[in-house]
Order: C-alpha cells, then sequence, then structure tokens
C-alpha cells in the first residue's frame, strides 16, 4: 500500500474510534446539540415575538423572527459543537494514547482527520436535530432538492474549516479545560453578525465588523438557501473563501503543533 | 585493539553482527544529548543492546530515563548525536523505526472508552493486518495476558496491573523486535509486579530486545542482562548486576549481641564499621567466604562475645547506587 492509501485507512481507523467514543460517551454530544436547541426555543418564545416586529417585514412577530433567527442558530449549532472537537483532542493530549499512536508506523495526520471527519459527523447529526425541533415548532422554508443539496455542501464546508481550527486549538491547549474555554468566543460570533438581526441596526463599529467577519456570509448564503429567496453568488464565493482560509489555517497550526510536541 | 575499535566505528551498525560471532545491536546510542533550556537532561549517553537481551537503565526520578526512551522511540529528537533502533536511524528513517518498535510508557497509554477488545483491534487495524490476523493475534494475546475478564470491559474499570498489561499487549499486536518498557511496575502491587517479571522474560525468550527503565534495583538485577546506571544524564557505571556490585565493597556481616556492655570489646577485636548500641548491633566488613566467616567466629569465641544472631549482607545495587552516585536511591527519591 501506497503512503495516500495508508493515509486513508488510518483516518477510517480513526473516525472509528472517535464514533465509538461518541456511541459510548453521549452526553458530550447531548450537551453540544441542546445549547443551540435552548437558544432556539429562547429566540423564538421569549424575544421572538418583539424581535420580530423589528425586522420590517409585511407580517411581524413570532412567525416573522423564526424564520430569520434558524440560519443563526445552525451556526451556532456548528461553533458549539466545535467546543466538543477541541475538549476531545485535549483529552486524547494529556492522555499517553497520543503518545502510543506517534511511536507507530502510522500515517500521523490520522489521528488528526479522525477528530476532524467524527466531529463533521457529530455536526451534521446536531444540525439534523436542530432543523428538526426548528420544524417541530413551526419554521417553513422554501428550500427545493438542489437547496438542500448545497445546505449540505455549505455546512460541511463550514464544519470542517471550524473542526481544523479547535483541532489546533486543542493540540495547543493544556488541559481539557482550557480546551473547551478557547473556541467560546466563536459561539458569540451568530450574535455580532447577521444571525439574529439585521447588521444595519448596530451601531457604527459594529455594524462594520459584523458585515465583514465569515459568520455573515456563511448565515446569508444558509438563509438564502433555506428560505430560496436566489442566493446571493458573493455570499456563497465568501463562504467558500473564509471556510478553506479557516481550515488552511487549522490545519497547518494542528499539524505544527502535533509534530512538535 | 585500537585498529578494531577504529573499523567498528566505520561499519554500519547492522552489518556489525555478520562481522563477528557477537550478536547485531539492536539499540544502539551515540553521544545522545539532550537539555530543555539551561536544564541539561541527557549529556552524552552511549548504548550498544545485542538483539535478544533486557538490558536496563537504572536511575532515581530525573535522572533521564524517560527523555532516553521518547529520543530512542522517535518522540522526540536528540540535541545531538544519533541512535540507531535495528539498525535504522531514529532521526532520518523514523518510520522504519516505528515499525520496529513497540513502546509501553510510564502512563498506561490506552484508550480508557475503548474495551480491552477494542483497543487491541485498533492497534491492529492500525498496524495493517488485516481484520483475520488482528482478531486472531487480539485473542491471543487477551488469553496470554490473562485479560479474559478485561476484554470486554474499559479500561477505567480495571486494576493497575490489568491496565499494564493490556498497555503491553498493545505494544504488542505490531509483533515489534525491540520493546520499549518505561517503568512497567511503578505503582503495581508485589504480586502484579511477579506477573510482570514472568511476561517480561517470556517476551526475551521469544527473541525480542527489551529495554527497561526501572527505578526498582531488585528488578534490573532480576531482569537485566545488562544494567546501566543512570544520574544526572550521564551513565555512571554499566556492566552485568554481578559486575556492578563487585565494583564496590559492601559486603558485611551484622552481629547482634546479647550483652551491652560486650559491644566496644566485640567492635575493637573484629575491626567493625558501624555500631548500634540501642539495637545491640555491630558492622563487620567481610565477604560471605567460609574462611571469613571461620576466623570471625574464632574471634569471638577467643574474646567470649555472647551472639544473639548473625547475618551476612552481601552487596545489593543499593549499594551500588550508594557508592557511584554518592548518596542513597531512596532519600533522593523522597526529596523529589
Amino acid at each position: 500500500m501506497s503512503t495516500m492509501t495508508y493515509a486513508l485507512t488510518d483516518s477510517a481507523t480513526m473516525l472509528r474510534r472517535q464514533l465509538k467514543h461518541m456511541a459510548r460517551y453521549p452526553s458530550l454530544t447531548f450537551m453540544l446539540i441542546a445549547m443551540p436547541v435552548v437558544f432556539l426555543l429562547l429566540f423564538v418564545y421569549v424575544f421572538g415575538g418583539t424581535l420580530g416586529d423589528g425586522l420590517g417585514g409585511p407580517s411581524g412577530g413570532r412567525e416573522a423572527y423564526i424564520g430569520y433567527v434558524v440560519p443563526g442558530i445552525l451556526m451556532m449549532t456548528i461553533a458549539g459543537a466545535v467546543q466538543g472537537t477541541s475538549i476531545s483532542v485535549a483529552m486524547d493530549m494529556t492522555e499517553g494514547i497520543v503518545d502510543r499512536f506517534r511511536t507507530m508506523a502510522i500515517a500521523r495526520v490520522s489521528v488528526l482527520t479522525g477528530h476532524v471527519l467524527g466531529s463533521m459527523i457529530q455536526i451534521l447529526l446536531g444540525l439534523v436535530v436542530v432543523l428538526g425541533i426548528a420544524l417541530a415548532i413551526g419554521y417553513r422554508p422554501n428550500a427545493g432538492p438542489a437547496d438542500w443539496l448545497a445546505l449540505l455542501g455549505v455546512f460541511a464546508l463550514i464544519a470542517f474549516a471550524l473542526t481544523w481550527l479547535t483541532v489546533a486549538a486543542g493540540i495547543s491547549a493544556k488541559s481539557a479545560e482550557t480546551a473547551s474555554n478557547t473556541p467560546m468566543p466563536l459561539m458569540f460570533m451568530p450574535f455580532i453578525g447577521s444571525g439574529f438581526v439585521p447588521t444595519d441596526s448596530m451601531p457604527g463599529a459594529m455594524q462594520w465588523f459584523a458585515d465583514y467577519q465569515p459568520f455573515t456570509p456563511w448565515i446569508e448564503a444558509t438563509r438564502g438557501l433555506l428560505d430560496d429567496t436566489g442566493t446571493d453568488g458573493t455570499d456563497l464565493a465568501l463562504t467558500v473563501a473564509w471556510a478553506a482560509a479557516i481550515a488552511l489555517l487549522g490545519y497547518l497550526i494542528a499539524r505544527a503543533k502535533f509534530n512538535k510536541r | 585493539m585500537f585498529a578494531l575499535g577504529l573499523m567498528l566505528t566505520l561499519i554500519p551498525p547492522t552489518r556489525r553482527g555478520t562481522m563477528s560471532t557477537a550478536k547485531p545491536l539492536a539499540i544502539e546510542a551515540r553521544g545522545l544529548r539532550k537539555s530543555y533550556g539551561d536544564n541539561t537532561v541527557l549529556d552524552g549517553i552511549d548504548l550498544a543492546v545485542p538483539e535478544g537481551t533486557i538490558f536496563s537503565l537504572l536511575g532515581p526520578n530525573g535522572a533521564g530515563k524517560t527523555t532516553t526512551v521518547n529520543i530512542l522511540s522517535t518522540l522526540i529528537g536528540a540535541d545531538a548525536g544519533k541512535a540507531f533502533i535495528a539498525g535504522h536511524d531514529t532521526a532520518r528513517d523514523a518510520d522504519r523505526v516505528r515499525g520496529a518498535i513497540g513502546v509501553t510508557g510510564q502512563f498506561a497509554a490506552v484508550d480508557n472508552l475503548l474495551t480491552g477488545t477494542e483497543n487491541l483491534h485498533l492497534m491492529g487495524r492500525l498496524h495493517h493486518l488485516g481484520r483475520k490476523e488482528t482478531r486472531r493475534r487480539a485473542a491471543e494475546l487477551i488469553e496470554q495476558f490473562d485479560l479474559v475478564d478485561a476484554a470486554r470491559r474499559v479500561p477505567s474499570t480495571y486494576s493497575g496491573g490489568m491496565r499494564r498489561r493490556l498497555d503491553i499487549a498493545m505494544s504488542l499486536m505490531g509483533d515489534p523486535r525491540v520493546i520499549f518498557l518505561d517503568e512497567p511496575t511503578t505503582g503495581l502491587d508485589p504480586r502484579s509486579r511477579r506477573t510482570m517479571w514472568t511476561i517480561i522474560r517470556e517476551l526475551v525468550a521469544g527473541g525480542v530486545t527489551i529495554l527497561l527503565t526501572t527505578q526498582y534495583l531488585d528488578e534490573a538485577d532480576q531482569l537485566a542482562d545488562r544494567i546501566a546506571v543512570l544520574d544526572g544524564g550521564r551513565i555512571v557505571a554499566e556492566g552485568s548486576a554481578d559486575e556492578l556490585k563487585r565494583l564496590i565493597p559492601g559486603g558485611h556481616v551484622s552481629l547482634r549481641l546479647n550483652r551491652a556492655d560486650q559491644i566496644e570489646k566485640a567492635a575493637n577485636a573484629l575491626g567493625a564499621n558501624a555500631t548500634d548500641p540501642e539495637q545491640l548491633t555491630i558492622q563487620v566488613p567481610g565477604d560471605s567466604s567460609v574462611a571469613s566467616l571461620r576466623s570471625l567466629i574464632d574471634a569471638l569465641d577467643r574474646e567470649s562475645i555472647e551472639v544473639a544472631d548473625l547475618t551476612v549482607h552481601t552487596p545489593d545495587l543499593d549499594d551500588v547506587f550508594l557508592a557511584l552516585t554518592g548518596r542513597p536511591e531512596h532519600t533522593q527519591e523522597s526529596t523529589r
């Protein structure tokens, strides 16, 4: 077998390990999914009535707001779930098992790709659950089959980028506690973007940040696909560009730190 | 002699075995150095371990044992020096080295969320053994290491001995030719230690080479063909257990007397080097030969000294350590 096939089979082996971990330790997955669900319910039922009126649409109220906020909650699902990636990477690093992997003739990167692939599956699972609950409480997207397919691609891309970033955070962390705190700011990014209110309702500097941070095009692309309002090509291009840049950055840091340890 | 030495340094380590009747070297290190900032951890380590033997690195905490193992097992690089495992350069040919070794570190490197069997299967898959061979070897090792009980449970439910046994079993899934055991019995109860010793002896009987680090002198004494005493990043002595013991004059006869008033008299007559009036004991330097014991007993009779009991103390590695590093192993352990 060549180096490439080794990298693939070893990654598959490590992915299997991650999936077993998730099955053995479901409380982490549960917690990661529960959090955006709580935010969904909170924003729809507590703030939704008022915020919906402020959107300035024809209907307003809670129903208008649920249509607006779901893409933001979905981004929050991804941003929250990658905290789990960081924690499980850090736990691996602090236990002896990774040193064992490092003394074996395996494709080294597979230790990390196993985490990335495992987290991506966890994230997609979380997105399905959150979307399901949103539908159950009255969310009605207009997306057709092609939109859903495109959405899957967008979600996978964003998940890929943020997991690599948090794998890097997990390796750099000295303990599992630090590792769970480092990705915390990601959770707030949908707030300081177009996730919960339109950015033009924000004050100057904050609006500027909100317009140019990666979560805003991610949220807008998702919103466009879900509402089937014809996606802005710029948002899709920005989505891909940001995701690619963040994934590359995370990968390079993670690889360097992993080899250096 | 000089010419031979010169020749040996010119021939790559793998080929040396074919030159003479000596076994080829499984582990070779020349001038290994490692420091972290100002702290020199290894200060020029040379090792030569022939195939199929147990070599022990003996030393207190902080002597550099684990650092040596980490360099030899490709976990970290050395600042200077070279190391070869089964003829492969640890720096330039790390993957070949990794293919030849099994490592059991100081802290059990098992996956705590996987069962014993799953841990072994994970290793089998990473060694690309194939499904059938993975299952066969895992079942075999579970049997061999008395892990039948543990096979279906996760390691958090294991005893310390079971964790170590699983740890070593995992290292063996890839059928390594060289095995590193970093303090394999630290923290184990006496029975688990004995089990571990038996396992180690059986491994070597199967032809593998073992590098064992330990801070237990009796362990090195029991298991190792050769021992290197490590202190402050240097090898301060090297040889078989017997050779090391011969290095130091640690033998003495310990006498416990019946009467306190005879202690001084006995000490003078026998040339004792230590007395303990409270315990009524004196220590007389000497070996365990019958001749020296006879002359000792003759002297006791001559002086009419009443002796309660007599013990002959042959030097052990504790004495070696004391003599070589200028401090007892135990006190140092407790001060770190």
